[in-house]
């Protein structure tokens, strides 16, 4: 029986991709900092892995007309999962990026990028070990 | 791959950092150049910093940072009375900058730290990516 390598990895592929985009997604927070009238946006990763992995992924409303506005994902981030942070202290130019909670955002999902990668790894290793029977 | 963007990203902010950092410099360089025309004395300069994507709806999921440009502090410079000085104008007056020496320093350690930022960001980028490339190894 073929085996389905994507069942075989289960979510951990899913989760490196959203985990990979939500990294560019806080890099541009922090690539804007001091830029006026720019707000900080992040992924809701939990809605965003349960659409990646949904059967109505890749489903989305049709716009027909130029004011719709389309829910179609946005560099394959679903557009309803790419929210804006809601500011603790907005600054008076209009940014509402905060360094430091940007910052640990940032570290905390690159630790869960690497977890993922050694759940990846293991998976492969597992694989390898039951290919070669050693 | 799309995680080649996040070069993108932190090397424009990178880029815009360093540009603010120049600017800083210039006016601190320049915050003694009197002159005895107060039209031709220096005036402060800071950056304009813009956010390089369109809307949520259209490409926003990654948005580098531009600089629109640099605009130059319109306020009035200072009159210093100074008759000995060569550069005086009629009435004994020179004009320095208007340039706040400590408004730029605090600039100048905002715009260091922001690029140091940047700078880890691209630094972790990559080595996630070199340990994907080592997946399953």
């Amino acid at each position: 029986m073929p085996m389905k390598l994507d069942a075989y990895l289960g979510v951990h592929a899913t989760a490196l991709k959203v985990r990979s985009q939500r990294t560019e997604v806080i890099a541009a927070n922090l690539a804007n900092a001091d830029t006026p009238n720019y707000r900080a946006r992040d992924i809701d990763f939990k809605a965003a892995l349960a659409e990646a992995g949904s059967p109505n992924a890749g489903v989305h409303l049709s716009t027909t007309r130029a004011g719709h506005i389309s829910n179609s994902p946005v560099n394959g981030v679903p557009a309803g999962e790419l929210k804006y942070r809601v500011p603790l202290a907005p600054a008076l130019d209009g940014n509402t990026v905060d360094t430091q909670l940007e910052q640990a955002a940032f570290a905390e999902n690159s630790v869960r990028y690497q977890a993922t990668l050694q759940f990846l790894s293991s998976k492969f290793r597992g694989l390898m070990t039951a290919i070669t029977g050693q | 791959m799309s995680s080649f963007k996040i070069f993108d990203i932190a090397g424009s902010g990178m880029s815009a950092q360093s540009v603010r950092l120049n600017t800083t410099a210039s006016n601190l360089a320049n915050a003694d150049s009197v002159s005895g025309d107060p039209a031709q004395v220096y005036k402060a300069r800071h950056p304009l910093f813009e956010a390089i994507r369109a809307g949520l709806g259209t490409n926003g999921a990654n948005a580098g940072v531009s600089v629109k440009g640099i605009y130059e502090n319109p306020a009035p410079p200072t009159a210093r009375y100074e008759p000995g000085n060569p550069l005086a104008d009629v009435n004994g007056y020179v004009y320095a900058p208007n340039v706040n020496t400590v408004e730029e320093m605090v600039n100048m350690i905002s715009a260091s730290r922001s690029y140091q930022n940047n700078v880890e960001v691209m630094n972790t980028a990559k080595e996630m990516m070199l340990a994907t490339l080592r997946l399953g190894q």
